[in-house]
């Protein structure tokens, strides 16, 4: 009796170890199936771009494609830093200081992507509305962005993305 | 069970022959093969054989001969360093554009660019040369019967026409090449490179040092492949012998 | 019926779909006969290798692109770029050679042991129609890589059509889409290669379905004659099975991660070249014994019939063997002249990798005799001439000391069917 107990928990032992090394093997064959969705190695290089501030006039922006989305780059105006300096980050929904937003204060650069729903909003070039707050005004469903690029109006939760950058020289900056 | 044994390795006897004759080499001539150090299964590429290979195509393919599918990025796994590629790559101009006037404008190479051309186009590169066109070198060595040994012997084996055999103008005998007239004339010379690490630049290490770099243009995954086929290969074991336990288990109590 | 389930959710869903107990009745209850061997692991070992195709090659589509100027190049962007991309292409380009390995060896053990024969002949024909169906699959697939090989072989396996008289031009362009192997051609070639497979699933299911009918055929290939007969397949055949398959993925594995281009051909890795053939161009080798066969006839129009006749014959083969045994254990002389084929189909496969010349022009001719005498002369002879041995009565009571051959000359030959 005891004998036939003990070989059937050798038997348990022996098929739960099979399905488990199994089921080990499975996962690592399903990684690689999984990853070539991922960026290939090509895609990744293009991942970052240089970008010469030094072509935006004053009171202009630029805007420029990056990993498949539009950044937009504007050399902002006295003013315009003035505003965006002088709002108090209680009137915020997504409380963020332009500081933290703009490395060099005139050159405001972020993602131009809505974070509402993706649409691109408006307020590029000079005809373009700009919203009420004399940033960017997302045409889809009425989101209004300050002169930092900051959610003030309108469904979108958070402020326009900053992408990462750095600058490599006094003018050129690397984004990604 | 030892009968059955011996029948499934016939099977396998048989599925080996089958499989033999595409990988035959198609020419008569037989070609020396030679020690790499990417050969074998745990074969890995040896660094510094590929950086000498490196400088060799630079020196002396590049003028000739493109790498079209690798990219300035891919050295990285040479070793060098991000800077290093940077300046390897902005040493060639690319065709880029339009620009904001809508005009094709050149630009220094990146390290995300493909290796650049030495030639336009297929028909720039044959009026260069002759007639004959320079093949792309970033897949030779896998589309070549023979692969690295016979680039090696390629390199290596430029000699004098036996007497009787006249060649061509323009044309140059070789031991191994199909034919044995190739239009390319000797690319090697002693010492026609300085190598950095002081190594002495014979014909033959030129040639290894090259052969060994195209290797790995041809497959610069062969390392991953090698460590990837290694570990997949010892879990399987363990895996079939927990299988074929089992499979005795489930089978015992049939008679 | 639905009691067999203690989870109520699985209770709900069989009771209006039942999916659970189709699966239980076709996987656990379904009767195997107990003592087949580990040759009839190849047929679950093909369904499996017809799977790792359909998800590495749906996985190569997401990267492949279709057309002459992009093919090659997104092809090295696999093999150099797509993560694991090198790993996937590997598979599929190995997992083909595997995959027809598997299957000519399932047919060998359905040639060795009968398994043609009634009850399982239309069994037997939708697996020829799998085999036409994945010779076309590889075939269209071969071309897409864009290498010369690809463009060549196309070229030539498709001027094989020009041979039929009067609409064989026409049907060659209308094939291409041009007036030669080009863009168009490529562009149907992967669509088709894309979908062909799918329709190869469908025919195994229908393989399968005539499968079940009768059950399995043994290596003693008579009849079951009751339960003592009988094991259910899970767990018994699905261990054996998954046994087999660690086997077959460790070889697989051998080719796929230290000889991954061994079995495919150099001249691949040059892109497609319509001006220049190369200097000698085979097909892939599980093509090469029909090769042999269309290049052993020394007409255009007959070596094609003939080619297509060496898979044809295999339709017809219920009939040409009438032999009342299906083993060929129980056969003294099919059991040679089945050997026989065997050696003659890889001197064939030998043959048709070797240039049309000297001595291999008239093996391969003797070869392709001997493959069609075979099957149309030799095997409807035996089947009236030859002395079966004497069969065992059940599978679970085989012969007296196990050795049909002492009691073969004796009494009551064969077993009637």
């Amino acid at each position: 009796m005891a004998d036939t107990h003990q070989g059937e928990t050798r038997r348990d032992f022996l098929y739960v170890a099979t399905a488990a090394v199994g089921a080990v093997g499975a996962a690592c064959v399903a990684w690689p199936f999984i990853d070539q969705m991922n960026p290939a190695a090509d895609t990744l290089a293009l991942a970052s771009i240089e970008f010469d501030t030094s072509t935006v006039a004053e009171g202009m922006a630029v805007t420029v494609k990056w990993r498949g989305k539009p950044v937009f780059v504007r050399h902002r105006t006295q003013q315009e830093i003035d505003e965006a300096r002088a709002v108090p980050l209680a009137d915020l929904r997504d409380p963020q200081t332009d500081a933290e937003r703009a490395t060099k204060p005139e050159q405001l650069i972020v993602v131009g992507v809505c974070t509402h729903l993706g649409c691109v909003p408006l307020g590029q070039k000079p005809s373009d509305p700009k919203g009420e707050f004399g940033g960017w005004f997302c045409p889809c469903h009425g989101s209004h962005y300050d002169t930092s690029g900051r959610i003030r109006k309108g469904p979108a939760p958070r402020n326009l993305e900053v992408p990462e950058y750095q600058y490599i020289s006094d003018t050129v900056v690397r984004i990604g | 069970m030892i009968a059955r044994i011996k029948t499934l390795a016939a099977a396998g006897l048989v599925a080996a022959s089958l499989a033999a004759p595409a990988a035959m080499a198609a020419e008569g001539v037989a070609i020396p093969s030679q020690e790499w150090s990417f050969g074998g299964i745990f074969g890995t590429f040896d660094r510094a054989a590929l950086q000498r290979g490196f400088q060799v195509y630079q020196n002396v393919c590049a003028s000739c001969h493109g790498l079209d599918y690798v990219a300035y990025r891919n050295l990285e796994q040479l070793g060098y360093n991000e800077d290093e590629i940077k300046a390897i790559a902005a040493e060639k101009q690319v065709t880029d554009g339009p620009n904001d006037e809508g005009e094709m404008f050149e630009r220094p190479a990146k390290p995300s660019d493909r290796f650049v051309s030495p030639f336009p186009n297929d028909a720039a590169a044959r009026a260069a040369n002759g007639g004959a066109l320079p093949p792309e070198l970033s897949l030779i060595v896998d589309a070549r019967a023979g692969g690295a040994d016979y680039i090696y012997a390629v390199l290596t084996g430029y000699q004098d026409a036996p007497s009787g055999v006249t060649v061509p103008d323009g044309m140059y005998y070789n031991a191994y090449f199909p034919g044995h007239q190739i239009a390319m004339p000797p690319p090697l010379f002693p010492d026609g490179v300085t190598y950095g690490d002081g190594t002495a630049a014979t014909i033959a290490q030129q040639a290894k040092d090259v052969t060994t770099f195209l290797a790995w243009a041809s497959e610069p995954n062969l390392e991953e492949r090698k460590r990837a086929g290694l570990m997949t290969i010892l879990f399987l074991l363990v895996f079939t012998g927990l299988l074929y336990a089992t499979k005795r288990k489930i089978w015992a109590d049939v008679h | 019926m639905a009691a067999k389930f203690d989870n109520s959710i699985v209770r709900w869903i069989d009771h209006r779909l039942p999916i659970f107990s189709f699966m239980h009745h076709e996987m656990h209850e379904y009767p195997t006969p107990k003592n087949l061997s580990y040759w009839w692991n190849f047929g679950s070992l093909a369904g499996i290798a017809l799977v790792v195709m359909l998800v590495t090659g749906i996985t190569l589509a997401m990267h492949y692109t279709p057309h002459v100027d992009y093919a090659f190049s997104s092809v090295e962007r696999i093999m150099r770029d797509v993560n694991y991309g090198w790993l996937i292409r590997y598979i599929h380009m190995n997992g083909a050679s595997f995959f027809f390995i598997v299957v000519y060896i399932h047919i060998f053990r359905g040639l060795y042991y009968g398994s043609y024969k009634a009850p399982r002949e239309l069994l037997w024909m939708l697996g020829v129609v799998i085999l036409l169906l994945m010779m076309a699959t590889a075939f269209m697939g071969y071309v897409l890589p864009w290498g010369q090989m690809s463009f060549w072989g196309a070229t030539v396996i498709t001027n094989l059509f020009s041979a039929i008289p009067v609409v064989g031009d026409s049907i060659v362009t209308w094939l291409w889409g041009g007036f030669a192997v080009d863009n168009a051609t490529l562009n149907r070639f992967f669509s088709l290669h894309y979908l062909l497979p799918f329709v190869i699933v469908g025919v195994v299911v229908l393989h399968l379905v005539a499968l079940h009918r009768f059950g399995s055929n043994n290596p003693l290939g008579i009849d079951v004659k009751g339960p003592k007969d009988q094991i259910p397949f899970h767990p018994y055949y699905t261990a054996k099975d998954a046994f087999g398959l660690g086997v077959y993925l460790i070889i697989f594995s051998a080719f796929v991660f230290f000889a991954p281009n061994y079995m495919g051909h150099p001249d691949n890795y040059i892109p497609a070249d319509p001006l220049v053939t190369p200097a000698h161009i085979v097909p892939e080798w599980y093509f090469l014994p029909f090769y042999a066969i269309l290049r052993a006839i020394p007409d255009k129009l007959g070596g094609v019939l003939f080619m297509f006749g060496a898979i044809a014959v295999l339709f017809i083969l219920p009939w040409l063997d009438r032999s009342p045994v299906r083993s060929g254990q129980f056969r003294p002389i099919f059991k040679i002249f089945f050997w026989i084929l065997v050696i003659d189909v890889v001197a064939l496969t030998y043959l048709g990798g070797k240039p049309p010349e000297g001595w291999y022009v008239i093996a391969s001719r003797l070869a392709t005799a001997y493959y069609f005498i075979h099957f149309l002369v030799i095997l409807p002879l035996l089947s009236v001439f030859e002395t079966p041995r004497q069969l065992p009565k059940s599978i679970s009571e085989p012969v007296t000391g196990g050795g049909a051959g002492f009691a073969g000359a004796t009494a009551t030959p064969r077993e009637k069917v």
